[in-house]
C-alpha cells in the first residue's frame, strides 16, 4: 500500500509543479463544452438532452490526453526501468498510476462540470451526489483500462494516435452507460432506472480492473 | 551465483544475444566490452528482469552465507546512461521516492548524506531539472546503490561523467568490490575497465567470443586483443 500511494503522490507532486496534464486537459474539457454550447445554439429548448453525451466527450477525450502524458513522462530519463526494479508485484505500478490518473480526471471533471452548468444553464443540487457516483463509477472504469493501455502505446512510435485508437472501442461500454446514467439524473430524475448502468459499470471495472492489474507485468517488459 | 545457459534474445529478425553461455561467481568483477550492438545491455537488461529472454535460461543461486537466492528484484542494482531520475523532484524528493519503493527507512539526515557523498552537498533541495548531465549520473550512483545491492549491473556508467566524478564512481565500484558485492559493467573504455574488473569479457554478435581472468593478460595484451576483435568484425 505504502508503495501505491508513493508513485500516487509523485505523480500527483509532479503535476502540481509542472502542470502538463492538468492544463492541457482542462483546456481540451472546456473547448468540447464552448464547440458543443454554440452548436446547439438553435437547438436550446433540447439541449439538455444532449448534456450527459457533451459532459462525457470532453471527460474521455481530456482524459485520453492525460493518459497519453501518464508513462511518456515515465519513459524520459528512463524513469520506468527505475520502477520496474522495485522488490514487488508490478501491479502495484499499475495501481498507483490508476489512483493518481482518476483522481487528475476527477478533479478535471469537476471544473469541467461547474462550467457546463453555466455554459447549459443548468441547476443541479438534489442530484450532486448521484453525478458523483456516476463520474466516480465511470473515471475508475475509464482509467482501469487506459492505464494498462497507456502503458502499451508508450512502447509504439505513434503513441498519441493508438492510445485513444485502442481505449475507445474496449471502453465503450463504460461511456454509453454512464451517458445513459447521466442522462437519467439530469433529465428524467427516475432513481430507480440508475440500477442498471452502474452494475455494467462497476461490473466492467472489477472485470477489467482485474485483468488490467494482472497483464501489467507483462506489457512493460520487452 | 547466476548460470547463463544457451540465453538468446531476439528483436524481430535481430539477434541481440545468440545462445549466450556465462557463469557469473559472488564477488566477481565482469567488465563487458563489445562494439556497439554486441549485446551487452540487452544482457545486463536480462540480468536485471526488465527485458524477457527470446530462449534460455538466467540461473540465480543462493548468495553465500545466506540462506536466500539472489533476487533480481531486490538485490540488484541497475545504473545505466539513463539515470532513471524525475527531473521534476529534487534530488532528496528522488532519492525518497526510490527509498520509498525499497522499503528502506531513510530520514532526512540520512538522504543529506548519501547526497553529500557523491558531491552534490548543498544542492539536495534543487530540481534535478537544474543539473549538469554530470551531476544528474552522480545522482543516479545514490539512487543505484540506495539498498546495498549485493550485485551491481552497470551500462556505460561513467556516460556524462566529468574527471572528479568518474573518480567517484571508481572509488564506489572499487569499494563495492572489496566489500564482496559482484558486480557486471558495460564499459568501451579498456583502460577503466581493466583497473576494475577481475575478469574481462568480450561479446561479439550477442556471443562471448573472449572470456579471461584479468590475471592472465597485461593491459598492452587485452587492448591488442580487443582491437584485433574489432578488427576481425569489421573485416567479416
Amino acid at each position: 500500500m505504502n508503495k501505491i500511494w508513493a508513485i500516487f503522490r509523485k505523480d500527483l507532486l509532479i503535476e502540481l509543479r509542472t502542470k502538463d496534464s492538468f492544463n492541457a486537459m482542462l483546456f481540451f474539457g472546456i473547448v468540447v463544452l464552448v464547440i458543443f454550447n454554440f452548436a446547439m445554439e438553435s437547438l436550446r429548448s433540447s439541449i439538455h438532452s444532449a448534456v450527459p453525451g457533451v459532459l462525457w466527450v470532453a471527460f474521455a477525450f481530456s482524459g485520453t490526453l492525460g493518459l497519453n502524458r501518464m508513462f511518456a513522462a515515465e519513459k524520459e530519463n528512463g524513469c520506468l526501468q527505475g520502477l520496474l526494479m522495485i522488490p514487488a508485484d508490478r501491479g502495484v505500478i499499475y495501481l498507483g498510476k490508476t489512483l493518481a490518473a482518476t483522481v487528475f480526471m476527477l478533479i478535471v471533471e469537476f471544473i469541467v462540470f461547474v462550467f457546463s452548468l453555466v455554459f447549459f444553464n443548468l441547476t443541479v443540487w438534489a442530484e450532486i451526489p448521484y453525478l458523483a457516483l456516476i463520474f466516480f463509477i465511470g473515471t475508475l472504469g475509464f482509467t482501469a483500462v487506459g492505464t494498462l493501455l497507456s502503458a502499451i502505446a508508450v512502447n509504439t512510435r505513434m503513441r498519441e494516435v493508438l492510445l485513444p485508437l485502442i481505449l475507445f472501442p474496449v471502453i465503450l461500454p463504460v461511456l454509453v452507460n454512464a451517458v445513459e446514467a447521466t442522462n437519467i439524473v439530469l433529465n428524467t430524475a427516475d432513481y430507480h432506472a440508475l440500477k442498471l448502468p452502474l452494475t455494467v459499470m462497476t461490473v466492467f471495472t472489477i472485470v477489467f480492473g482485474t485483468i488490467s492489474y494482472l497483464l501489467f507485468e507483462h506489457v512493460l517488459e520487452d | 551465483m547466476i548460470q547463463i545457459r544457451g540465453l538468446s534474445k531476439y528483436f524481430g529478425r535481430f539477434s541481440a544475444l545468440r545462445n549466450l553461455d556465462l557463469a557469473v561467481r559472488q564477488g566477481e568483477f565482469i567488465a563487458l566490452f563489445g562494439r556497439n550492438g554486441a549485446g551487452k545491455s540487452t544482457l545486463l537488461r536480462l540480468l536485471a528482469g526488465l527485458s524477457r529472454p527470446s530462449s534460455g535460461t538466467i540461473q540465480y543461486s543462493r548468495l553465500a552465507g545466506s540462506p536466500k537466492r539472489l533476487n533480481p528484484r531486490s538485490d540488484i542494482g541497475y545504473l545505466s546512461h539513463l539515470t532513471s531520475l524525475y527531473l521534476d523532484l529534487t534530488a532528496m524528493e528522488n532519492l525518497r521516492f526510490y527509498a520509498q519503493l525499497m522499503d528502506i527507512q531513510l530520514d532526512e539526515e540520512d538522504l543529506v548524506q548519501r547526497i553529500g557523498r557523491v558531491g552534490l552537498a548543498g544542492r539536495e533541495r534543487e530540481p534535478v531539472r537544474n543539473y549538469s548531465r554530470g551531476m544528474q549520473q552522480r545522482l543516479a550512483i545514490a539512487r543505484a546503490f540506495l539498498h546495498d545491492p549485493e550485485m551491481l549491473l552497470l551500462d556505460e556508467p561513467f556516460t556524462g561523467l566529468d574527471q572528479s566524478g568518474s573518480d567517484l564512481l571508481k572509488r564506489v565500484l572499487a569499494d563495492a568490490h572489496a566489500r564482496g558485492k559482484t558486480c557486471i559493467m558495460a564499459i568501451h573504455d579498456a583502460q577503466v575497465g581493466y583497473e576494475l574488473a577481475d575478469r574481462l569479457v568480450i561479446l561479439e554478435r550477442g556471443a562471448a567470443a573472449f572470456d579471461t581472468p584479468k590475471s592472465s593478460l597485461s593491459l598492452a595484451e587485452f587492448r591488442e586483443q580487443y582491437m584485433k576483435n574489432a578488427t576481425d568484425l569489421t573485416d567479416a
